[in-house]
């Protein structure tokens, strides 16, 4: 069983719709206290960083997210809020996944880093799984995390930024693997099959 | 390397994707999920929905037809039709689309883009410019409901300056129809595409006027556009997007290749 977690920020039917095609029927949950009954979760995410973690921290989540420990996976500004902390909005984050978020250092290229763009450095892991450098994943974002030991596939776009991250039961994607066609269906069941 | 974008464009009128010349005229293409479908099988990256109706009808779309597209598609997806409020927007966005476009809407009351943009973020925030090319005055202008020849009409806003305004209210990406090239296939306007790319700090999509793949081709490097949406090449069948695809790369045009 698989929850998605609803704070009211993002776009949840995408993900649930990407699960869905692939067999499986995820539960929406919008209390904290629903989460420890489930098998995996996913931490959806779009807008404010400020905004959607005080969102987390009022309605409780911080805690139950602690407490898990199975498989979570955040997507997007789901994956930015289980980070140390984020510039945008210089908000302190829940600190599951090592290494901070900062403003994408674009060279003068447009902004946001919006549409298809290939992982590059991939390292072998179950979420990584049938994936090469080559894959291309649809990316809109203006913030990132910086490449460190949690970092399991880049991304580069002006700068080198970590688009896919696991550390212990928690992992994340930068990019949105629920618009990502085959390449991002294959992510989405590595996270499904992934055994802790 | 961030890929250039190749998106259909499906005009959706009383739930069926159309197709007309210069705007006008329009006939019946086929079922709005089946060539949604067929599109993304076939590579697009991206694909525009404009209920082209709903803007002169003064109404936001019909939104049962989003969530059956977010349920089967799996690439991003842009929908546009009436939107001229937040809430209108969230319904919109809460049925599964990526991002919404307003066009007309925007022009009767910019402050819209900034409200939009405060709610949901720049990156869902698409502002469609419909372009005409005035031959007398040698100027670009914005014109407005041009989903219906009878209610279409020049706004008060130069293309030029319109691009920098919709910027500065927050427009996360823009959509320049070029009005004169639309429907006719004889390439994209590279030079007006050109002019606002230059004034344009944000994705910039080219619209209006692909008629083959060097089409294409030349948008990509001539104006340096991010996106070329077109419509009635694919419609006809006239270029299969996977062999686009393979085109443009072996053109050193970065692409995301399928199969």
């Amino acid at each position: 069983m698989i929850a998605i977690i609803n704070t009211g920020c993002a776009n949840i039917n995408s993900v649930r719709f990407a699960f869905e095609r692939l067999g499986v029927t995820p539960e929406v949950i919008t209390e904290p206290a629903q989460l420890a009954h489930f098998d995996r979760a996913i931490l959806p995410g779009v807008g404010h960083a400020k905004v959607a973690m005080e969102r987390l921290i009022n309605q409780g989540w911080n805690e139950a997210i602690d407490e898990f420990q199975k498989p979570l996976m955040g997507i997007c500004l789901g994956m930015q809020l289980l980070c140390e902390s984020t510039a945008e909005g210089n908000v302190t984050c829940l600190g599951k996944i090592p290494g901070s978020v900062s403003q994408l250092d674009i060279q003068g290229l447009t902004a946001p880093h919006m549409g298809w763009n290939n992982l590059t450095h991939c390292i072998e892991h179950p979420l990584t799984n049938n994936i090469t450098s080559n894959d291309q994943v649809y990316f809109v974002h203006s913030f990132a995390h910086s490449v460190n030991t949690s970092t399991l596939a880049q991304g580069e776009y002006g700068q080198q930024f970590s688009a896919i991250v696991a550390k212990d039961n928690y992992a994340g994607m930068q990019f949105h693997p629920e618009r990502s066609a085959k390449v991002g269906a294959t992510l989405l069941q590595n996270f499904l099959n992934w055994q802790l | 390397m961030l890929s250039k974008r190749i998106i259909p464009c499906l005009d959706v009128k009383n739930g069926q994707v159309v197709k007309g010349v210069k705007f006008k005229g329009h006939e019946v293409v086929g079922g709005i999920l089946e060539l949604a479908k067929l599109y993304s099988d076939s590579g697009a990256d991206e694909l525009v929905f404009y209920e082209i109706s709903a803007s002169v009808e003064k109404r936001l779309l019909d939104v049962n037809w989003v969530e059956n597209i977010a349920r089967h598609i799996d690439i991003p997806f842009c929908v546009a039709g009436g939107i001229k409020s937040v809430a209108d927007a969230a319904k919109v966005l809460e049925q599964g689309a990526d991002k919404i476009s307003i066009n007309s809407p925007a022009i009767a009351r910019p402050e819209l883009i900034k409200e939009l943009h405060d709610e949901f973020g720049k990156q869902c925030i698409v502002v469609g410019i419909d372009s005409f090319y005035d031959e007398a005055s040698g100027e670009y202008l914005v014109y407005q409901l041009t989903g219906d020849p009878n209610a279409s009409s020049r706004t008060r806003y130069k293309t030029q300056e319109w691009v920098k305004k919709v910027q500065e209210l927050g427009a996360g990406e823009i959509v320049l129809n070029c009005m004169n090239q639309d429907g006719v296939r004889k390439g994209y306007d590279n030079d007006q595409l050109s002019q606002i790319r230059a004034i344009c700090d944000v994705p910039l999509i080219a619209s209006g006027g692909a008629g083959t793949m060097q089409d294409f081709a030349d948008v990509f490097t001539h104006s340096q556009v991010d996106g070329a949406l077109a419509a009635s090449v694919f419609h006809k069948n006239i270029i299969n997007i996977n062999e686009l695809k393979q085109f443009l790369s072996s053109q050193n045009i970065a692409s995301r290749l399928c199969n």
